[in-house]
């Protein structure tokens, strides 16, 4: 880690609640995103999608398609065999297998949207439908129909003799937790199930690809990461990197969900065959059916405490299918799992499953809300148990400075107990509750990423700031990019213009992802911007005729560095540029990281809500985010983070969910029946900003983008069992779920437990217990 | 089978030549330039493509370009009257109303209409009439501050 | 695909009549558009009949409303007199879809979409609304009950559509109501639907009843002995778990993505449990 060493501050410009500079193009709908692009000559394109969950694809006749007048391209997966053939590409274009509803098996290109279309029907497949699982338990079963001939699963030794639709095995943990299970007083053991969500970004994925015959080519298209589309398109394709310049458009949403590939191959490789540009826009029936939405999970989890409220271990087995190839992110639920306290046994066993379903792209700390879901719930029904308030318990074994975590690193300075009492001392926490009101409380955790990050910034003669930056701007960072290099030049915050730069313009970044542009970008914002710094004191040592070490930068100006240096007046930002023809050429600076300590990140979030106990309708009345930000570089947009993550786990929690039918097929593809949260359906969502500086950055920041999804699914959850006193286990906890549980406990005089946990579909007869073995 | 459609967008008198089933949405980003109405759904369901037709908050993706003749459409391109923003464009931009932006235009449309009709709505009345307008960057919590917080501005202006 | 935007009923009956593929009627499209973009239908003609005069006008007629199959949500939300006397029928319009659905979507596309959960089908036919085809024959008036066959279908004869809607005279003693559940506070579809419409006698006692469910059979369901059970009661809390029960009983729904068979039968009863008392307070409200 690189010594970022925080010092308390003053700062001048971080820290203000400053305009955003994209926000009047905006506003005014100039902007322009993946679909507000055209280019000269250019073509339609449309992918057929696969109407199978499972069929082996026998053969694919193009011909009647390729004849039809305004058709200029027909590809399938054959014409994708000349480059890299890896999950990704066999997702972006079907290969001998369909393997999900949605799945791509072909594409047109044509001179109107109306002949691309009939082009489409015009193309024949000739499938042999094969048997399809979508449910990761069912996928467990030995003999549950087999995606992958040649999957083996990793991480377990000796390595299984027969292929099998599990991907890998993962454990993390320390301690013995059957040691710290026998000094419980009481153990909670419950099952969970949570259905797949999407991102639901507003902005379809579009771009605009253009390849001309000498094998260059540039793209449009809303991404997380324009370098990484650059990067796999290339070896897709068998393109040079150099010969394909991607720019980022404005990106209308992500979360995670644009740090892959899905139509951008298709349209160069329709592009290169038809020597026209092609433009692709997906509907939203195909977001929904062949996009990456998150794994479905299915959880065991255990917990042990005390009387006096010592969690003395805890155990998981998590279960995620993250659709037809490997790579569910159960490994990273496992690490996350119980990581917000210090608990002495640990052990987290993680399933990565693959069923018939679209495959998974990140969404907003991916794996960690379903394992938050099991954890947090079963912590509230603990706290329950031993009479304890929830927050105290947590409070009690929250991780803090010094924690070993499970996943393996010892936390320097972190902000949990700092986020428990700012919502134990909110007007919220001691607010009265009405009838068939609860309050439900939950924590989360994400890692934060920090990763490769290449910067440039340019002195302009004007004596303005030109700051490029290859990470897209997906929640108003270039507002934070440009407060940071005001901060470091000493310029006020409008002099500073930052672009997200094409790929040809700058060296590799990764995608936005992982909590990280913020922290990483900023970083080499700060940093490029010392660089400059630094050659702009050299700058006014040559026009002063005085030594480079002399000459210090205060205020946006450079000084002697002291009466010795000489007497000279200070020369400001704009005097240094203007003659900066004169002392050596333009004044830039650059940095180049691979950045670390990005610096975890907590929260805790409080849910009040109401249910109506003879529909199970939920109204959410009060909801309360705090959550450990480092340092805010602008509240305004790290409190639309909080706000934002809040409602997508709400929507996650109690309405959000794949539903898939006895065929496999996707049921719900629009935002009719995929029900993500409307105005009318939220209160205010008050954001408790907790500073806790990351060592790992100059001014403290931390990525605040994740952490707040993880933990809304427990916190309606728990809010319903204090407002019902049943425990919903399964995600969505929609009505018709809430009611069968209410109507459960009517006949179940106890009324702790409702059928849902005993009846919880797919849960298979292991006594609740994880064991270690394949199932 | 093409249709001519001669129709007012945003003042101006505007002619353009659409296929039958093509929607509005279509012909304002695909014929006519103006892609400040957004396609997140294409089925009323989101809210990005808000326009107003003859005065009344519509999906443009649920209109039929053919049914703009003689009829009078306003889009966000036009609400900006010169350089000078609306007062709603101008809170969306001054408190954080929006992240990604996709769904800005269409909220701001929308907005425009309620306060047209109602310059004192209340929290719950800006959540209902904008609950067509789906944002999934926010959380709505700022967007609704915004509108309420220029309602108020524009009544004691 | 033709458009045709004719500026009378009777050229509109001629061009679908005319039309020997698929014809379809655009009132306010909010169904009709998202079928075209999906595929799912190709029509050859599509007949925007907005432009008729007729389709687009709220009158006074025999004391009730004759409301053009064209006229939006919206607008008869605006129309005082008609919200004054059916208030339940104007809820249940104005509950579909969002401000801008509100902006387009009618009471004539929502009865002719045939959808098992149109919000405004079971208000309509609580209230006694009758539906007014056009066709080659003339014109002929059927109750909104007896027009839906069936998910999607509809008893119109080629050449026919429904021009507008009839609301008869409000009784003395007279309230109405809709109800509809859906997960979410707006946006959805109806999981569940209950209309209910009664007249009370100066005593307060129920002299006339209907109550007619949506979402739960392939088509709106008059609950005729649910709401003879209500007649001669003063609706009081047994009566209206008696109806909570029977409307139950009456209820044939299906298990499907929005809800399960047993949600929307326990559902239905609480719903129209509820209606029922919302249009016994507006009876007397009236009275008072």
């Amino acid at each position: 880690m690189p010594d970022q060493s925080v010092l308390p501050r003053q700062f001048r410009v971080v820290g203000q609640r400053k305009r955003r500079p994209d926000g009047i193009d905006k506003v005014t709908g100039r902007a322009r995103f993946g679909a507000d692009m055209t280019a000269p000559g250019m073509l339609w394109g449309l992918v057929l999608r696969s109407p199978h969950p499972h069929a082996r694809i026998r053969s694919i006749d193009t011909s009647k398609a390729e004849a039809l007048p305004g058709v200029k391209a027909v590809v399938t997966g054959r014409d994708f065999e000349g480059g890299e053939r890896d999950d990704v590409s066999i997702n972006c274009m079907a290969g001998g297998k369909a393997l999900y509803d949605g799945h791509a098996v072909a594409a047109v290109a044509a001179t109107s949207k109306h002949a691309a279309r009939a082009a489409l029907k015009l193309i024949e497949v000739d499938y042999e439908v094969l048997p399809h699982v979508t449910d990761v338990d069912a996928a467990m079963q030995p003999d549950a129909p087999l995606l992958h001939e040649d999957m083996v699963t990793d991480g377990l030794q000796p390595p299984p003799d027969r292929p099998s639709n599990i991907a890998a095995r993962h454990e993390i943990g320390h301690g013995d937790v059957e040691t710290g299970f026998a000094e419980a007083d009481e153990i909670v053991e419950l099952s969970f199930k949570t259905e797949a969500t999407h991102q639901g970004y507003i902005e379809p994925h579009a771009c605009v690809a253009s390849v001309s015959p000498d094998g260059s080519a540039d793209l449009w298209v809303c991404t997380q990461g324009h370098f990484m589309v650059r990067n796999v398109c290339a070896a897709m394709l068998g393109l040079e990197s150099s010969q394909l310049r991607v720019t980022a458009s404005e990106i209308g949403g992500g979360f995670g969900g644009k740090t892959t590939v899905f139509i951008e191959p298709v349209a160069l490789a329709l592009s290169r065959k038809a020597n026209r540009p092609v433009k692709m826009q997906m509907t939203r029936a195909e977001v929904f059916r062949a996009t990456g939405p998150t794994a479905s999970s299915s959880v065991d989890c255990r917990v042990g405490v005390t009387k006096d409220g010592r969690i003395t271990a805890a155990q998981a087995e998590l279960r995620y299918q993250g659709g037809a190839f490997a790579g569910a992110g159960a490994d990273m639920g496992a690490m996350a799992i119980f990581t917000p306290y210090d608990i002495a046994h640990v052990k987290a066993v993680a399933w990565d499953v693959v069923t018939n379903r679209p495959k998974l792209a990140a969404y907003r700390a991916p794996g960690a809300p379903m394992a938050a879901f099991a954890a947090e719930s079963t912590l509230d029904e603990a706290a329950r148990r031993i009479g304890m308030d929830p927050l105290e318990l947590r409070l009690k074994n929250a991780a803090r400075e010094g924690t070993k975590a499970a996943y393996g690193p010892t936390f320097p300075r972190i902000g949990l107990t700092a986020c428990l009492e700012a919502v134990r001392d909110s007007a919220h926490y001691k607010a009265p509750l009405g009838p068939n009101q609860g309050r439900g409380l939950a924590c989360g955790f994400w890692f934060n990423f920090g990763g490769e990050t290449c910067t440039t910034v340019n002195v302009n003669k004007d004596g303005t700031i030109g700051l490029s930056v290859g990470t897209p701007d997906i929640g108003g960072s270039r507002a934070s990019m440009c407060a940071m290099a005001a901060e470091e030049f000493g310029v006020p915050y409008e002099k500073v213009r930052t672009v997200i730069a094409d790929t040809a313009s700058l060296g590799y970044n990764d995608v936005t992802d992982g909590s990280r542009v913020t922290f990483s970008s900023g970083l080499a914002t700060i940093q490029a911007s010392r660089q400059a710094i630094k050659r702009l004191c050299q700058r006014a040592a040559i026009m002063w005729g005085i030594d480079e070490e002399a000459v210090v930068w205060e205020d946006g100006h450079a000084k002697p560095a002291s009466p010795n240096a000489g007497d000279f007046a200070p020369l400001s930002l704009a005097e240094i540029a203007a003659e900066s023809a004169n002392t050596g050429g333009p004044i830039a600076g650059h940095h180049e990281v691979n950045a670390e300590g990005a610096g975890v990140s907590f929260g805790v979030h409080l849910c009040d809500l109401e249910v109506d106990p003879e529909t199970g309708f939920v109204k959410v009345l009060r909801y309360t985010a705090a959550q450990d930000a480092g340092k805010a570089v602008n509240p305004d947009y790290v409190e639309g983070q909080m706000q934002g993550g809040s409602a997508q786990g709400i929507g996650w929690a109690l309405n959000e969910g794949y539903v898939y039918g006895e065929d496999g097929k996707l049921q719900n593809a629009g935002f009719l029946d995929y029900r993500i949260p409307v105005a009318s359906d939220l209160p205010m969502i008050d954001a408790i900003i907790v500073e806790e500086p990351n060592p790992g950055h100059p001014y403290g920041v931390r990525g605040v983008g994740e952490t707040s999804i993880a933990p809304p699914l427990a916190a309606v959850g728990n809010a319903i069992r204090a407002a019902t006193g049943v425990r919903l286990t399964e995600t969505p906890m929609a009505p018709p779920r809430i009611l069968a549980a209410l109507d459960a406990k009517v006949g179940d005089p106890d009324g702790r437990m409702t059928g849902q946990e005993r009846d919880a579909p797919g849960k298979k007869a292991r006594d609740g217990l994880p064991d270690d073995g394949l199932p | 089978m093409t249709v001519t459609v001669t129709t007012t967008i945003n003042g101006d008198h505007e002619e353009f030549v659409c296929e039958a089933d093509e929607t509005l949405l279509d012909a304002l980003r695909d014929h006519l330039g103006l892609t400040g109405s957004k396609e997140g759904c294409g089925t009323g369901d989101c809210g990005a493509c808000s326009v107003m037709l003859d005065g009344r908050l519509v999906c443009a993706c649920l209109v039929l370009a053919a049914e703009a003749e003689g009829r009078r459409v306003e889009t966000i391109e036009g609400m900006a009257e010169g350089g000078e923003l609306h007062p709603l464009q101008q809170k969306f931009l001054d408190a954080a109303a929006l992240q990604c932006g996709i769904c800005t235009p269409g909220f701001l449309v929308a907005a425009k209409a309620l306060l047209e009709r109602n310059p004192d709505p209340s929290e719950t009345e800006v959540r209902y009439w904008l609950a067509g307008n789906l944002c999934r960057c926010t959380g709505y919590d700022k967007i609704v501050r915004a509108v309420l917080d220029t309602a108020a501005e524009m009544r004691s202006a | 695909m033709r458009y045709e935007a004719p500026e009378t009923l009777d050229a509109a009956v001629a061009l679908l009549a005319g039309e020997s593929g698929v014809a379809k009627v655009l009132a306010g499209g909010t169904d009709l558009l998202v079928q075209l973009r999906s595929g799912m239908l190709e029509p050859a003609l599509v007949v925007d009949i907005k432009r008729i005069p007729e389709t687009r006008r709220i009158d006074a007629e025999a004391g009730g409303f004759r409301i053009g199959a064209a006229v939006t949500g919206a607008e008869m939300g605006e129309h005082e007199e008609l919200v004054a006397a059916w208030p339940g029928v104007v809820e249940a319009m104005e509950l579909i879809g969002s401000t801008q659905i509100q902006g387009r979507a009618t009471p004539g596309g929502n009865l002719c979409n045939a959808s098992p959960a149109a919000d405004c089908v079971p208000a309509l036919a609580a209230a006694g609304a009758t539906a007014r085809i056009v066709g080659p024959d003339g014109s002929r008036e059927l109750a909104v009950e007896d027009l839906v066959e069936g998910p999607g279908k509809i008893r119109l004869k080629r050449g026919e559509f429904v021009a507008s809607l009839f609301l008869p005279e409000r009784a003395a003693g007279q309230g109405d109501a809709y109800l509809r559940f859906i997960p979410r506070t707006e946006m959805d579809i109806a999981v569940v639907g209950a209309g209910v419409c009664l007249t009370l006698d100066g005593d307060g006692r129920c002299t006339a009843a209907r109550v007619a469910l949506g979402a739960v059979g392939p088509r709106v369901i008059l609950a005729e002995e649910a709401a003879a059970g209500l007649v001669g009661t003063t609706l009081d809390e047994a009566a209206l778990e008696a109806l909570a029960a029977a409307t139950s009983a009456a209820a044939t729904p299906i298990d499907d993505k929005r809800g399960t068979t047993d949600f929307r039968r326990k559902v239905v009863g609480v719903l129209a449990r509820r209606a029922a008392a919302v249009a016994r307070d507006r009876a007397q409200g009236e009275k008072a």
